[in-house]
């Protein structure tokens, strides 16, 4: 069953035309500037919004670990050495201040929503995007969602940081038509100080996918203090015009600091030491580089 | 943070320039050149005014021949007086000539229909919004000339006079709004026959008319002409009227020293000659025909919708192409003349309204509208040149009239979707979008014929009708959520204690969802029987003391009937009731029928005595209904089918009663103006967690801030309603700038556009401005002057808006991006 955190209507920035956008939970890697820290962890996570909070008290009392307590400074704690995740409290929770992410979906009320889309997906020329997290770290459950939209006349584009085993990239190629493929860092060392993984895995799949006739783009996300240095961008463009084929599209997407608040609500801090937003110079340079070496790069996307 | 059992505005803290915002609070493309951009600004800068001309031409006039004519003479000849004795404007640099009034921006009285009192007049001149400037000294003559006749007189005295106390009981409370007591009924747009025809050659078919009367046979033949031999007066006085434009403009060329402009006037001389009395030759001439014809129609009453040009792309290309290609035109003369246009209307305020009517219309907006593209006659693509050089003036003028809107039909070119897109993520809320695949068959189903309803279209906001053919009647708005909020007090006014409807039990007492809503019914019937019998009454006296013989000249078939405008002489007779409030409404029923009769995890009894008290320490459950039920516009079926079933009752209520006019019908409509507004304030808080006061949802727009699942989902709640079965439903989205800043945003928005339209859509307009700037603008006026956004149906300035207005565009729910 895939393990999911939202599907997202009139999505415009995955993929070609108008997209639902199927985000499974859960990813082997965690950049530091992740901007969906909830999907991360592949398991249920509680979230509080503590400015939607009301103090009304109804989850405390409807705790059945007293795992809750409310304070007037910090709303509602949570003591997760109590909280079983059984959800109760976002149940009954008015304001939706405390919501839970992540849960079991059916194959068929996925499919129910993506075919909701049916209309503007076709008029738009656009499909489904799985994303996450990282789909691929849920084969089965990903492959069979593929095969299903294959079947609806559906395109289908995986979003994948490509950290996974090879066999698993090998065993949907065939039913995937996009691949959205996330780039971040050349130097493996950076990547395992930044990303939290090796980029061993991800240069191989991304040669894999290459190697066969599957369209792909690539996505590069641009953090000032971590890749944006001349260094970086240079190897990664000699890696690209190295492939077999090369991407149809390489999207450079800014890095934006916007994502605290979610961390806040995950009762996370979010780590901004090192990381910057790049200059608006910076990104038009690093597109021209990208340009001049014949790639196909364009800002966001 | 507990002290307060209140949610703060959730407003995104968010930084305007961050957003990429297209809307920068600067100053906007003035326009093409000096001519332009000094005609803009003195339109843009002067003030409304109010002009007492009219009034005492007509009052001096009436004081010395009521009684010798018969009626629709009588208002012809008042027509003539007005014409021939009315001051003529030509201002400087001027090519397109006609005011209404003195000078821009000024505007006559129509006493014989309201006769605003000195305390109106006062308000007048010193309300905060919609102001309308008058001198002491002006008041100080209507006191002694006008009001002394008119008073008890006026139409609006005389149907107060008239009608039953349950009505008034009604329209006191809310319920309904009343289109007709200020102002005349109008709602019609112009075809192309005034560019095929002068007024001579109308004047010649009424004489052919008149010649055919059987006064033998015929019982009507007398009235007939009377009528007809008063429409050929208003051929007289429009010519009349141009004629006197002409000799103004010979007099000013004589005195004038620039040969450039003397060569000006003079052209204006010969066009004034021309037209309106003969056909128009030329674009130049074309477009000041139809500024007569416009003029006319807004002197001779002060119906609503102003009146509008139609397909004006459409009438104007053959012109334009003939211009052209003679070399007696050039593309940047023709866009010249268009702003000229554009600037003439923007120079007509609407009439001032007061009372109930000026909060359910409070904007300057006279509503006239510019249909671009959509299909020819044949069915064709309709659009060309003109519609993308109308595109561009629309971007360069940025003013607040005429608004415009696009027709988008399945065969229109994608390449003229996105460049009104590009018009549209300016951000000035407009041009608005329709879909003629959907409003032909609309007509269609109304009994239009196929080629009438190609060349019919939609005017004011949203309404449809068969161009130069039909007289389609908006009646007033029906405050629907207030019928639902009544049958929660058995019948009472739970504001006023008083009781507006029928006694349709205690609802404590219900045990089902089905008993609930067959006492809403129940409520609903009642009310929109009031309102239509009244209607009646309403338009019988429009037809008999009020008859638009210069209108009917325009209008086929009357001068063939040899009936007015407002006596069936059109060959179309449409009266809408336009139903306000779906999405509050659906809301509501939504969260009773879960809460209170299937969850069952809030009482009937509990969920009152809430409401009664304005949700006052009941925060919780007022967020527990927020936040837990299922809303309309979210693509959830337990809340759209709610939707679907009440605009269906609604439809089954109103659609094909009769009129009163010989073969008239009433047909449903679905827009609100900013009437949403007004009926909020007169209703106490809903079981949907609205608070006291707050607007109720827009035209079949969601509620605000209600739709959380992106634009998409809302435009599939939407589409499960049967649109063909209204006269148009109305949808309003708010998008952040940063959704469409890349030129494939713009393809998408299109794709959306083109999606809801496959879906059966009518319409749907745009707001492309970030909260973080419309706070800006409530919060500093004077840095957002010109700042334009869309209300229901039209745009109007931000800060023209009474305060809850702007507070509403502001939690409409901002599209981002996903």
């Amino acid at each position: 069953m895939p393990f999911l955190f939202d599907i997202k209507r009139y999505s415009i920035n995955d993929g070609p035309g108008v997209r639902v956008t199927v985000f499974f939970k859960g990813c082997p890697l965690s950049c530091r500037w992740c901007h969906n820290p909830e999907s991360i962890s592949f398991k249920t996570e509680k979230l509080y919004n503590k400015s939607k909070c009301i103090g009304c008290g109804s989850c405390v009392a409807i705790c059945p670990e007293n795992a809750l307590t409310l304070t007037k400074t910090d709303g509602v704690i949570t003591d997760f050495d109590k909280c079983t995740l059984c959800g109760k409290c976002a149940e009954v929770c008015p304001t939706k201040a405390i919501e839970m992410s992540g849960r079991d979906y059916s194959e068929e009320e996925v499919m129910t929503a993506v075919l909701k889309e049916t209309n503007i997906m076709d008029a738009s020329g656009g499909g489904v995007t799985f994303s996450g997290g990282e789909p691929l770290m849920y084969p089965e459950a990903l492959k069979s969602l593929l095969i299903r939209c294959g079947r609806e006349g559906i395109h289908r584009a995986v979003d994948t940081s490509g950290s996974v085993r090879s066999a698993v990239v090998e065993d949907i190629l065939d039913h995937t038509d996009l691949f959205l493929y996330d780039l971040k860092l050349m130097n493996t060392q950076d990547h395992r100080k930044w990303v939290g993984a090796d980029n061993t895995l991800i240069l191989k799949n991304l040669k894999l996918i290459s190697g066969h006739d599957k369209e792909y783009h690539i996505r590069i996300p641009l953090v000032e203090g971590v890749n944006t240095d001349n260094e970086n961008i240079m190897e990664t463009i000699a890696f690209l015009n190295g492939l077999q084929r090369k991407p149809t599209v390489v999207g450079l997407l800014p890095y934006h600091n916007i994502a605290s608040k979610k961390y806040e609500k995950l009762g996370k801090t979010y780590n901004e030491n090192g990381m910057a937003e790049p200059s608006k110079e910076k990104i038009a340079y690093i597109h021209s580089v990208f340009i001049e070496n014949r790639l196909n790069a364009v800002i966001g996307g | 943070m507990f002290e307060e059992l209140k949610i703060k505005n959730n407003v995104p803290e968010r930084k305007a320039y961050q957003e990429g915002n297209f809307y920068t609070g600067s100053t906007p493309k003035p326009g093409m050149n000096d001519r332009i951009r000094t005609l803009r600004e003195e339109s843009v800068s002067t003030p409304a005014s109010l002009s007492i001309e009219r009034a005492l031409i007509e009052t001096a006039f009436y004081k010395e021949n009521d009684g010798k004519y018969a009626i629709p003479v009588m208002r012809a000849l008042n027509f003539l007086e007005i014409c021939e004795k009315k001051s003529i404007y030509i201002g400087t640099n001027e090519l397109i000539v006609g005011e209404r009034g003195e000078k821009p921006k000024a505007v006559y009285t129509f006493p014989e229909l309201t006769c605003h009192s000195v305390e109106d007049l006062h308000v007048l001149n010193t309300r905060e919004q919609q102001r309308y400037v008058i001198s002491e000294e002006d008041i100080d003559i209507y006191r002694h000339e006008v009001i002394p006749y008119w008073e008890g007189r006026s139409q609006r005295d005389r149907i107060f006079n008239h009608v039953p106390g349950e009505w008034k009981a009604a329209y006191e409370a809310g319920l309904f709004t009343e289109f007709m007591e200020q102002r005349a009924p109008g709602h019609t747009c112009m075809d192309g026959k005034i560019y095929r025809k002068g007024m001579l050659d109308f004047k010649r078919e009424i004489e052919e008319e008149i010649a055919k009367l059987d006064y033998c046979n015929d019982p009507e033949a007398l009235d007939k002409e009377d009528q007809l031999h008063a429409m050929a007066i208003s051929c007289d006085a429009i010519i009349r009227l141009a004629e006197r434009h002409a000799e103004k403009a010979e007099e000013m060329a004589r005195h004038e020293k620039d040969p450039a402009r003397v060569e000006e006037l003079n052209r204006i001389a010969e066009v004034c000659r021309r037209v309106p009395a003969h056909a128009p030759r030329n674009f130049w001439e074309a477009i000041q025909m139809y500024w007569f014809i416009h003029l006319g129609v807004i002197t001779e009453l002060n119906g609503w919708d102003a009146f509008n040009p139609g397909h004006f792309d459409q009438h104007l290309v053959p012109f334009y192409q003939n211009d052209l290609e003679n070399g007696t035109l050039t593309r940047e003369e023709a866009k010249e003349l268009l702003c000229c246009f554009w600037i003439k209307v923007n120079n007509q305020p609407a009439p001032p309204k007061v009372g109930i009517t000026a909060n359910e219309s409070g904007t300057y907006n006279d509503f006239t509208n510019i249909n671009i593209g959509g299909v020819k006659p044949d069915g064709s693509d309709g659009v060309n040149d003109v519609s993308y050089l109308m595109l561009e003036v629309i971007e360069e003028l940025h003013i607040l009239q005429p608004g415009n809107s696009v027709h988008i039909a399945s065969v229109t070119p994608n390449r003229f979707l996105h460049a009104a897109i590009k018009v549209i993520r300016q951000g000035h809320g407009y041009p608005s979008v329709f879909n003629p695949d959907v409003y032909i068959q609309e007509m269609l189903r109304s009994g239009k014929s196929l080629k009438d309803a190609r060349e019919g279209g939609c005017s004011g906001c949203i309404e449809v009708g068969t161009f130069g053919k039909e007289a389609y009647l908006l009646t007033g708005y029906l405050n629907v959520p207030k019928i639902l909020e009544i049958t929660l007090f058995n019948g009472v006014d739970p504001v006023t204690g008083k009781k507006v409807g029928i006694e349709t039990g205690d609802p404590r007492n219900f045990t089902s969802y089905d008993e609930l809503y067959h006492a809403f019914h129940a409520q609903l019937k009642y009310i929109i029987d009031l309102k239509i019998k009244v209607n009646h009454y309403i338009d019988r006296m429009y037809a008999r003391y009020f008859p638009a013989t210069f209108l009917s000249v325009l209008i086929d078939d009357c001068i063939k009937k040899g009936r007015d405008y407002y006596n069936g002489g059109p060959r179309y007779n449409t009266t809408y009731i336009q139903c306000t409030g779906l999405g509050t409404v659906t809301d509501s029923l939504s969260a009773l029928k879960k809460h209170v009769f299937e969850v069952r995890d809030i009482r009937m009894d509990q969920l009152l005595y809430a409401i009664s008290v304005n949700f006052e320490g009941e925060e919780v459950l007022r967020q527990r209904i927020i936040n837990h039920t299922p809303f309309f516009g979210n693509d959830n079926d337990y809340a759209d089918e709610i939707a679907v079933k009440v605009y269906d009752d609604m439809f089954d209520l109103i659609d094909n009663r009769p009129n009163g006019k010989p073969g008239g019908k009433y047909h449903l409509n679905m827009l609100s103006t900013t009437c949403h507004n007004y009926f909020g304030n007169v209703m106490g808080a809903m079981p949907n967690g609205r608070l006291a006061g707050k607007a109720i949802s827009d035209g079949t727009s969601p509620s605000h801030g209600c739709d959380t699942h992106g634009p998409s989902a809302v435009i599939r709640s939407l589409s499960k309603l049967d649109q063909i079965k209204s006269g148009g439903t109305l949808l309003n989205l708010r998008f952040l700038p940063s959704l469409l800043r890349r030129d494939e945003d713009v393809a998408k928005l299109g794709n959306l556009i083109r999606s809801y339209f496959a879906q059966g859509g009518h319409h749907v307009q745009f707001n492309i401005v970030d909260t973080a700037t419309l706070i800006a603008a409530r919060d500093n006026p004077e840095e957002y002057k010109d700042l334009l956004v869309r209300m229901a149906g039209y745009s109007d300035y931000f800060n023209d808006m009474h305060e809850n207005l702007k507070q509403e565009i502001i939690e409409r729910t901002e599209n981002e991006s996903f």
